[in-house]
């Protein structure tokens, strides 16, 4: 009998602890798993706050070419940093619009980058002649910095400003009013 | 003789592109639906319906089913366009791994609740079950003689 009353509460504690162990090591992943897939909460609270976070360090092979380009290598100029693919629908209405951008932001000190993410390069390829891009293209094949950008669907647009920092994000396809509203003022801002 | 040689002419022509489609290894897009991921749709091609990125991935697919290509040789060269992370089957590193691990662990975790718990309640039965009767020690004595004598062979 006194067995019995030594002995009960070890072994619920022998099968509460595992439960509760695996209860907290799940709870962790879930947590984990929500936390890494944060960074467009984070982006768009800063900004909306009203601050520009550092953008993050992007550097991916040129689509169709050689070697690697980062977004370090265009300090200095304001940014537009497109992601698209030539499988959606919506950045084949914007491209010709980009492409107008470009050449105004050239001579002002900026430029846009595209980013082809989740795409056949072949296909991407063709995409760009078809619409006589211009502006410089990188290959994001598994969305992994575009995922660092918070995209999540396409097209999306971040304007970068001169230090790097991000200043707007167009979580969908772009119009005039974005260049006139968000990229006159960075490009306005001293270098 | 001419008509020979047509035939003969005819036969090879026949052969040879048989013989370059017996070469072909045969699969079909269907057949990888299931094994490639939509990336931009969190699901596999089976499921993804006329989603744009499931589309064109399907068109990629049916081209290298045209040049012939078998279908781990099509698997890699999606890799080599999308990253490891457009096949269903999850990378075996980094976060990924917890895709084999969880289930593994529930499933261990589960075995030795259950039997822990079996154990437990079992011992508890025999400890403090109410309703086992209590034995007198002239009591204890008898049923010990009786199975004496029934392990022994005699009749009770």
């Amino acid at each position: 009998m006194s067995t019995v009353g030594v002995s009960e509460p070890r072994r619920t504690r022998w099968v509460v602890l595992p439960v509760v162990l695996a209860t907290g090591a799940l709870l962790g992943l879930l947590a984990y798993g929500v936390l890494a897939g944060g960074d467009r909460r984070s982006i768009d609270s800063a900004l909306a706050r009203g601050e520009r976070p550092q953008a993050p360090a992007l550097s991916l092979p040129s689509l169709g070419g050689r070697g690697d380009r980062t977004l370090a290598d265009y300090r200095g100029q304001v940014v537009v940093v497109n992601f698209w693919a030539s499988w959606c629908p919506p950045c084949r209405a914007e491209t010709p619009m980009l492409e107008r951008w470009q050449r105004r932001l050239r001579s002002r000190g900026g430029t846009v980058l595209g980013v082809d993410v989740l795409d056949v390069s072949s296909d991407a390829l063709a995409f760009a002649r078809r619409y006589g891009v211009s502006y410089p293209l990188v290959r994001d094949r598994d969305g992994a910095a575009a995922q660092r950008f918070g995209v999540a669907g396409y097209p999306e647009t971040v304007a970068v400003d001169r230090r790097g920092r991000i200043a707007a994000i167009e979580r969908g396809p772009v119009g005039e009013g974005f260049y006139r509203s968000r990229l006159e003022p960075l490009l306005m801002e001293e270098r | 003789m001419r008509r020979v040689a047509g035939v003969v002419a005819a036969l090879v022509l026949l052969w040879a592109p048989a013989a370059a489609f017996a070469d072909c290894p045969r699969t079909t897009v269907a057949d990888l639906e299931d094994e490639v991921m939509c990336q931009v749709c969190g699901v596999p091609l089976g499921l993804a319906g006329d989603a744009p990125q499931a589309e064109r991935e399907r068109a990629f697919i049916a081209r290298q089913v045209g040049r012939c290509l078998g279908k781990r040789e099509i698997e890699r060269s999606l890799v080599a366009q999308f990253g490891p992370s457009v096949l269903a089957d999850p990378p075996h590193e980094g976060f990924a791994l917890s895709a084999y691990l969880v289930p593994a662990l529930a499933v261990l975790g589960a075995a030795a609740l259950l039997i822990g718990w079996l154990g437990m309640s079992r011992r508890r039965g025999r400890e403090s079950d109410p309703s086992a009767p209590t034995l007198s020690a002239s009591e204890r004595e008898r049923v010990d003689a009786a199975l004496e004598r029934w392990s022994t062979g005699r009749s009770l």
